[in-house]
């Protein structure tokens, strides 16, 4: 369809046809007072596209992106290299017009890519199920609570105080709205916290995360067992999938439902999305799973093809039963991640990890060294806590200042919370060079 | 099978004692097709007359089990989860769902003996 605007003759011949002399008077109808005299005051008129482009490219200018300045910033979100390929394959017309299939079968070639999504999924998680993806991993966090208890058919879910701040603040928003309660523990900064004692026989499941939102890496077979003996299920969190490149899979530990945010495979920051969720569970738990489910079969003439399956689960069939409103999945980001894994491969992703770690360890030791600055971890993937002398946001705003962008305070997360005022959390991935590091210690040198 | 009542929604309940026994009929069954799965209720849920309480799932559907009558759960078909299929051999026997302790046998004067439920699976073609 072509956009043609309309020409003054074609406007007047269109007045003259209705009989009105002009288009202000179409709204002779509205009072006075609920018409505007004129321009909004303080909203600038129209511009040309030239000078549009130039307004934003002015507006862009004011961001410092991670590309261009030294950058040690995680929480939950993770910059990494995404080889060129990625975007190559991603961009091809059949696999970023695609819809989620709805008439799944005749679309083998999507079908096909989400199996292999599933089949990284579980492997990467140590789970025997994993879905086709959901919308990112604070949404697939609340998605597991839910699971959880529908299968456990309780309704208490105990939220470690090493969880993701708006992880945490997912699960209560769905947990308020549906009726069940979530009992977050204290903030864990140390990484001390043991919640087995803590659970009981009225609790549905136990939500924690590794590495914890702190960076502490842990092992969760204890807390496994103890949630088993009570009845209740482990749900893991990850939000560094890197992070299981050299971590024990939570599957190893015990865990009956892992989520993981998938962003830092394959996809790029993109101001916070989009991203894609993570989802594996235990077989006997697939009933209960969200979400759709590719499974590999063969056709009649016994060639190998793929199916949506266990589709009863899902709200076009089972409606208001169904296990989540969930009818899609973040097909093209799970693409990304897919892709770029691939090319990884088994060795690729671990070397990855490895220099990940390597990285964010010189950078611990270096900010270690500072006066007045104390490491808060015994064990860390690619991000730790450190706790500075003063409060943490100034200094973080001082070195941005600097377009040196140093690290996440904690404060910014957990507010109004003086205990964590001075903890600042800083991330080190592949992408960290000495030409970044040494700006961050000498501006850190200056600032403290 | 003088004490065996039917419902329009096709389950059937055999009262023995003041326990009834539920299960879907051989019509159901014939129009479901090969069953996949079954989610039956555990012991101890109330269950109330006209509930959905199960769900039965086939090939080509899930489709929810009533409570033809109130009272507790007293025991699930535990076979059921590892042989779904049960349900289309032996809908009326090994492929039983669940039995409760009826509340008030009364309420089956409502439902249809066998002759009326033959009667009524006729009328729908």
């Amino acid at each position: 369809m072509r956009y043609l605007p309309l020409t003054p003759t074609d406007r007047r011949d269109m007045l003259g046809v209705i009989g009105a002399k002009s288009v202000d008077e179409l709204f002779k109808d509205v009072p006075a007072s609920a018409r505007l005299p004129g321009k909004v005051p303080g909203l600038p008129d129209h511009l040309g596209e030239l000078e549009v482009e130039r307004a934003f490219q002015n507006y862009a200018a004011k961001n410092v992106s991670p590309s261009t300045a030294p950058f040690f910033v995680g929480a939950g979100a993770y910059r990494h290299h995404v080889p060129s390929t990625v975007d190559y394959m991603i961009q091809r017309g059949e696999f970023l017009t695609s819809y989620t299939p709805y008439q799944p079968e005749i679309t083998q070639g999507t079908l096909q890519y989400l199996f292999e999504f599933q089949t990284q999924v579980s492997l990467l998680t140590g789970m025997e199920v994993a879905n086709a993806s959901m919308y990112d991993g604070s949404t697939a966090a609340s998605e597991a609570v839910l699971m959880a208890n529908r299968v456990t058919r309780r309704t208490k879910a105990l939220i470690s105080g090493g969880l993701h701040p708006h992880y945490r603040n997912i699960i209560e928003t769905t947990a308020h709205w549906q009726g069940y309660s979530a009992v977050a523990g204290a903030a864990d900064p140390e990484g001390l916290e043991d919640l087995s004692a803590k659970v009981d026989k009225e609790t549905s499941c136990v939500v924690v995360q590794n590495p914890s939102f702190f960076g502490h890496v842990c092992d969760f077979t204890k807390l496994a067992a103890a949630c088993h003996a009570a009845g209740a299920l482990l749900i893991v969190v990850v939000t560094e999938v890197v992070s299981l490149g050299l971590i024990k899979p939570p599957g190893e530990m015990g865990a009956d439902i892992v989520v993981c945010e998938g962003q830092s495979i394959g996809n790029g920051l993109g101001f916070g999305g989009p991203y894609v969720g993570l989802f594996a569970t235990r077989d006997k738990y697939v009933r209960q799973m969200p979400g759709r489910l590719v499974g590999e079969t063969v056709d009649a003439d016994g060639k190998r093809g793929f199916v949506l399956t266990l589709s009863t689960r899902e709200q076009h069939i089972r409606r208001e039963k169904a296990t989540s409103n969930i009818c899609t999945n973040a097909g093209l980001c799970a693409l990304a991640f897919t892709v770029h894994l691939t090319l990884l491969g088994e060795v690729g992703f671990r070397r990855l990890a490895e220099l990940n770690h390597a990285k964010a360890s010189e950078l611990a030791d270096r900010v270690a060294a500072l006066p007045g600055v104390k490491l808060l971890n015994d064990s860390f993937f690619n991000e730790f806590t450190v706790s500075l002398p003063k409060p943490a946001a100034p200094v973080v705003e001082a070195l941005a200042e600097r377009r040196i962008l140093a690290g996440v305070p904690v404060s910014r997360l957990i507010p109004n919370d003086p205990s964590v005022d001075n903890l600042l959390l800083l991330a080190a991935t592949e992408t960290a060079t000495e030409s970044g590091m040494g700006p961050l210690i000498a501006g850190l040198k200056e600032v403290l | 099978m003088a004490d065996t009542k039917y419902t329009q929604e096709h389950e059937w309940i055999r009262v023995e004692g003041d326990v009834g026994t539920i299960g879907i009929t051989q019509y159901a069954q014939e129009q479901l097709g090969d069953v996949v799965f079954v989610d039956v209720p555990q012991s101890g849920r109330k269950v109330t007359k006209g509930e959905a309480c199960a769900v039965v799932e086939s090939v080509k559907a899930a489709s929810d089990i009533y409570a033809p009558a109130t009272g507790e759960v007293v025991e699930a078909n535990a076979g059921l989860a590892d042989s779904p299929g049960d349900v289309n051999a032996e809908p009326m026997g090994k492929g039983w769902f669940f039995k409760i302790k009826l509340l008030d046998k009364g309420e089956l004067s409502g439902l249809m003996d066998e002759a009326a439920y033959n009667a009524f699976v006729k009328t729908l073609g």
